[in-house]
């Protein structure tokens, strides 16, 4: 119990040369989608600095949120925002010991990608 | 070396070095994040998209105030934790130190700058 075996052990295949799958790819979206929220809300949070600041600033960000490019941003942000809520509600699930099966797994990660979607689709629809 | 017990030989030997709050922590704003996303997305799409005059009308409101500065706060310290987490796994040494430090540093700048601008508009 006390001498753990410490070189001997089973190592996980190494990320570069893992076949990608249907649960490790939605994972890895997971992850990426959320650290894209963080950077994806400095645009939110600058926007609402710019309407508390002036008429001015206001619209030079409004103007730039509204063209476009910034429409398909706002688009992509929504997706990422529903997509790792749907992701991390998964984890919630494995947590509390339900859905652990590859198969559930995987069912979940394609809901994963199709709820995001229809989500985002029905967001833009309703706003 | 053979009174040492399990516990203590685990302890602080994760990859972010702590034991297992982060995960409780995370899995406590996952679940938070189911209910303020869509409340996030709604609130925040009605008010983008108004004049100027608009726009300050409709976030000096309580409900969309409170949405919006509720969310941003749950939503922008999950999302440090959800980054720290991939730094501590694809990061080491100094680098990992002073990254780690500042994605802290911008989630909470961004916490204090929201709500700076939300309470300006609001009052």
């Amino acid at each position: 119990m006390a001498d753990v075996n410490r070189g001997n052990r089973p190592l996980s295949p190494h990320l570069q040369i893992y076949r990608p799958q249907m649960t490790s790819m939605s994972s890895i979206m997971v992850r990426i989608t959320g650290i894209a929220c963080l950077v994806l809300s400095v645009i939110v949070v600058a926007w609402l600095l710019a309407a508390s600041t002036s008429e001015a600033a206001f619209d030079a960000w409004n103007g730039l949120l509204r063209s476009w490019f910034g429409k398909l941003v706002m688009f992509g942000a929504t997706w990422a925002v529903f997509y790792h809520m749907l992701g991390r509600l998964r984890h919630v699930i494995w947590d509390f010991g339900y859905a652990l099966d590859v198969e559930t797994s995987e069912k979940m990660g394609m809901g994963m990608f199709i709820g995001a979607t229809v989500l985002a689709v029905v967001a833009v629809l309703v706003v | 070396m053979a009174y040492l017990t399990d516990r203590k030989r685990a302890q602080g030997t994760g990859s972010g070095r702590q034991g297992t709050m982060h995960h409780w922590q995370m899995l406590v704003s996952s679940i938070l994040l189911v209910v303020l996303v869509p409340l996030f997305v709604l609130t925040f799409g009605i008010g983008l998209g108004g004049t100027y005059e608009e726009t300050l009308a409709y976030f000096s409101r309580p409900f969309p105030a409170i949405v919006t500065a509720l969310c941003l706060i749950v939503g922008i310290l999950h999302f440090k934790r959800e980054a720290e987490e991939a730094i501590e796994d694809y990061m080491h040494g100094v680098a990992e130190r002073l990254t780690f430090i500042a994605v802290g540093a911008l989630a909470y700048t961004l916490i204090a700058v929201a709500l700076f601008a939300l309470i300006k508009i609001a009052l």
